[in-house]
């Protein structure tokens, strides 16, 4: 028999009553409490408020005869409406403010906030980038500050900053062994390697310039086939693609000897610098043989990944490929910085242009604001603070869960694969979701292609310990939870999320991506 | 270390529990010449005071717009931006998010971007668009090379109106994969004339409304005139604030539509990032780069929404992917659908009419102005006005009195016709003030 509820003086209860049922329940209107359901701007009914102010003038426009268009239907929001709708999608959304994103070559690490205020003075924010250079020496010298960086970071002596992207990087780096190729008339080199591990963009952007990708095979400890590499190369070949550390979250041992091979073919060694945070401060590429390396500054240096970008991809560049470097570049002129436009520098054969302007100087500001604020030492730390909490995953869930890879250190990410599962009916997708309902993102799934069943989990440097002991306990939890069969729990999940699992196969087959 | 959470016990119980000895032994895979020791040749670490101060001596270094009469545009544009958008844009959910992979946890994402693209496709008057590229010069690069997969023809056709900056981004990337481009010189008024250069393997005319001289063009007849022929039209817009008042490209026929959205919710920068928008016809759907979201159900049959379509790209289909993108400019997008639902139509359409209005009232003035010759027949914002004298130049004793004046021609092209043409834009940020204080120092430098 349940106690009577506790009442205050007035009658009010302040305890809940025990024997009501509520797991069942449904809201009136389909929401879940505080987590509004919220309509498409496209569904309100009436589309002619605005949030903004502005006089509602006449022009006589006859300049524009029969150009005037008659036809817009846009939904506008007042200011409160527009907040509230915003507020309440973004509750929808995981984020690394909410709790690990141990999303695995993406480099989840936490964004200070300095490196946004910075971003928003008006002095770097606020500048347009056809001013005349006499107006922006500041943006200019700050350019000028991160290749400085960049380049002694990596060991390199050049770098081309415009790239928008780690793949747009990947491309600028390609298109530069392309130019140097043909300046030394092998322009008959056509062939890309890449080792099965690589990213996507990888053969994507080889492809792009026209190569052909010749895939290179793996060891049994998840590293390059030096043999196999050395018997596909031939007097075809432009370059490698070589992500280090690789996509297994392994150093690459052999690669000086990589390298070596490459270069004695008359090729160059394109880095995928995406694992740079790795190594920061402790291995520069230049003393690895590299040609080329972009660096996603979304990564490494911790500008934000914004939903999905905006990235950007600034590439490092040995001396063979620095003439080859797109336009624009920054040079010192007679009085001030000037930015070279037009390529008209004659020790210089630049391949053309990536884009408009001069690529992401939001992200480099953001990016110098990290590296000032580390220093040497601190980016050193970086890198090993991220090592060191990866072995740690490893170590902690290699009891439980199977790996791979199992000989030595792993680098700044740990890879996990799907024998542990077998025979439980719980496969890799299912228990990635199984920890959205505790709260944590899933780590990178089905990717390396190489390995069964993937999991690759990269925490990076800015979770403590607390944080980790947290996620090796629910990870632990849930592996036992799996191993003992209680499949629900993993197929219906998620069960907490904002959504439950979506129908990716209808989305594709009846394509919707406008509204009406 | 403020960003850094692990103390010196913490480390050494971590690796205690790892098994190893030192943080060196988590390197040992490291090749022996490449291990370094000490730290690199560069400063070490610094408290936030210390290094925002060294951000503000870079900062103060340069003449803002916020502080100077200010007329440039020539493909980035300076507009109002309402406070609401960057503080939304800073919220951790959205910031701090990832592309959205997992879409039970990133609806709040996935709708905006599905709001995203319908704005954007109402925006151009094309029935689907997909969720950002890099820009706009980089989204008019795609529609070439989008063109080339669909007609299998190898050459495009660019207008004599297109930014130059564009010219050279489709140059670079259309020849890296071998489709041949044929550029018109310069011209002021001459979009149609793309349509000389039109033979049986051109997969498409690159024209650009308002161009870079700012002229505004009907191109209706020039899409049906390069349909006729087999060759696919796009449509560059670089003032994507124009389309609260000009002719839709897809009213105008257009087949893929490549837009620069910084006006819409994204500072100057500096050049970047900005965000780029990109449209097609519905046929050609499958064709095109860059993330896609879609409408479908969860497991409840609750409306949900999806990146889609994925087998076009880069992580599926790798060396057979539509494009090697593998991000978006995604919150470069949401400030763009939160400004552009706080203006609606009816607030578009208004600022629209504004920058009509200052642009007109500007010209009015410079006109006046002896020995100045307003050359653009027909313009939105942005118009060029020929000078007596070289343009850059001019534009240089114009900053030096703290005026930020526009554009000059020569900053882009050589061409001696051309370098006393300064391009200037006036937006709804210009007061009558500004505009005085333009004519005023003009009349001195001249």
């Amino acid at each position: 028999m349940a106690d009577a509820p506790k009442m205050n003086s007035v009658g009010r209860p302040t305890a809940p009553a025990i024997d009501v049922e509520t797991t069942s329940f449904k809201s009136l209107l389909g929401g879940r409490g505080l987590l509004q359901d919220e309509k498409l701007i496209f569904e309100w009914d009436d589309y002619s408020r605005t949030g903004v102010d502005f006089a509602d003038i006449a022009i006589d426009a006859s300049d524009l005869d029969g150009l005037i268009r008659d036809d817009l239907s846009l939904p506008g929001l007042t200011e409160p409406e527009a907040v509230r709708h915003y507020v309440r999608l973004s509750q929808k959304n995981h984020a690394i403010d909410l709790a690990l994103y141990p999303l695995g070559s993406c480099t989840m690490k936490h964004n200070p906030r300095l490196n946004e205020k910075m971003a928003r003075l008006p002095g770097l924010g606020d500048i347009h980038p056809l001013q005349p250079v006499s107006t922006v020496q500041g943006a200019l010298r700050l350019m000028d500050s991160l290749a400085h960086w960049l380049k002694t970071l990596t060991g390199m002596p050049a770098v081309a900053l415009t790239p928008k992207a780690g793949a747009n990087g990947e491309l600028c780096g390609l298109l530069a062994i392309k130019a140097a190729h043909e300046a030394k008339g092998q322009g008959h080199r056509r062939t890309v390697l890449v080792p099965s591990s690589a990213h996507g963009t990888n053969p994507a952007t080889a492809a792009f310039v026209g190569y052909t990708v010749r895939e290179i095979a793996q060891t049994a400890d998840g590293r390059v086939d030096l043999e196999d590499l050395k018997s596909k190369i031939d007097d075809g070949i432009a370059a490698i693609m070589l992500t280090n550390p690789n996509t297994c979250g392994l150093f690459e041992r052999d690669i000086i000897a990589i390298a070596d091979a490459i270069h004695a073919a008359g090729a160059y060694f394109y880095c995928d610098g995406a694992n740079f945070n790795a190594i920061v401060g402790r291995v520069r590429p230049g003393d690895l043989g590299v040609d080329a390396m972009h660096i996603n500054l979304h990564k490494t240096f911790s500008t934000p990944h914004g939903g999905g970008g905006p990235g950007a991809g600034p590439v490092v560049l040995s001396e063979a490929l620095a003439p080859y470097a797109p336009r624009p570049w920054v040079v010192a002129g007679e009085s001030g910085l000037v930015l070279e436009e037009h390529g008209e520098d004659a020790s210089q054969a630049n391949f053309g242009r990536m884009c408009a302007f001069h690529g992401q100087m939001g992200m480099y500001i953001r990016a110098l604001t990290y590296m000032l604020s580390h220093g040497s030492d601190g980016l050193r730390q970086v890198a090993e603070d991220a090592v060191l909490n990866a072995n740690y995953i490893k170590a902690s869930l290699s009891d439980v869960m199977s790996v791979p890879f199992p000989e030595g250190p792993c680098m700044h990410e740990a890879l996990f694969d799907d024998r542990w599962l077998e025979n439980t009916g719980v496969t890799t997708l299912d228990f990635a979701k199984a920890m959205i309902d505790e709260g944590f993102h899933p780590m990178t799934m089905y990717f390396p292609l190489v390995v069964h069943g993937a999991m690759l989990i990269e925490p990076t440097e800015t979770e403590s310990k607390a944080e980790l002991d947290r996620f090796v306990a629910v990870l632990k939890a849930l592996a036992e939870a799996a191993l003992k069969g209680d499949v629900n729990r993993f197929k219906g999940a998620p069960y907490l999320a904002p959504a439950k699992r979506l129908d990716e196969t209808r989305a594709a087959r009846q394509p919707r991506l406008t509204y009406g | 270390m403020r960003y850094l959470p692990l103390s010196d016990t913490d480390r050494a119980s971590m690796l205690d529990t790892i098994g190893v000895k030192s943080i060196d032994d988590l390197f040992v895979d490291v090749p022996a010449p490449a291990r370094r020791d000490g730290t690199v040749d560069l400063p070490k670490y610094a408290g936030e005071m210390e290094v925002e101060a060294q951000l503000n001596a870079f900062a103060a270094e340069n003449l803002s717009p916020s502080k100077a009469p200010f007329f440039i545009g020539a493909g980035a544009y300076r507009h109002h931006i309402p406070a609401t958008v960057d503080h939304i844009i800073q919220r951790s959910e959205f910031l701090t998010s990832y592309t959205p992979y997992q879409p039970e946890i990133a609806q709040g994402t996935l709708q905006v971007l599905f709001e995203f693209q319908t704005q954007v496709a109402r925006l151009t008057g094309m029935p689907v668009a997909n969720a950002s590229l890099y820009d706009g010069s980089t989204a008019a690069a795609e529609g070439v090379l989008m063109a080339q997969r669909i007609t299998r023809r190898n050459k495009a056709v660019l207008s004599g109106g297109l930014h130059p900056h564009y010219r050279e981004t489709i140059e670079t990337l259309a020849h890296a994969v071998g489709i041949e481009t044929e550029a018109s010189a310069l011209q002021v008024d001459g979009e149609a004339e793309v349509l000389q250069h039109i033979d049986a393997n051109t997969a498409c005319v690159v024209v650009q409304t308002p161009n870079l001289f700012g002229t505004a063009t009907d191109l209706t007849e020039i899409a049906k005139a390069a349909q006729a022929a087999g060759a696919l039209l796009i449509v560059v817009v670089t003032e994507v604030m124009s389309l609260g008042l000009l002719k839709s490209p897809g009213e105008m026929g257009a087949d893929v539509v490549a837009v620069e959205g910084q006006s819409i919710g994204v500072p100057l920068s500096f050049g970047g990032p900005y965000v780029g928008l990109f449209a097609a016809k519905e046929k050609y759907l499958r064709q095109m780069p860059g993330r896609l979201c879609g409408e479908t159900v969860d497991a409840d049959g609750e409306r949900g929404f999806v990146l889609t379509l994925s087998t076009r790209e880069q992580h599926i289909r790798r060396d057979k992917a539509t494009s090697n993108i593998c991000t978006n400019s995604g919150l470069c997008a949401l400030a763009f659908s939160i400004h552009l639902s706080l203006l609606g139509q009816t607030g578009l359409n208004r600022v629209a009419r504004i920058n009509y209005a200052k642009a007109h009232a500007l010209k009015a003035e410079l006109a006046k102005v002896a020995g100045v010759e307003v050359v653009t027949p027909r313009f939105f914002n942005e118009f060029t006005v020929k000078l007596p004298k070289a343009a850059d130049a001019v534009v240089e004793a114009l900053a030096a009195k703290g005026i930020l004046a526009g554009v000059p021609v020569s900053r882009f092209d050589k061409t001696p016709e051309f370098a006393n043409h300064l391009i200037v834009a006036a937006t709804e940020t210009v007061s009558d003030a500004d505009i005085a204080a333009l004519i005023s120092a003009l009349k001195e430098v001249l």
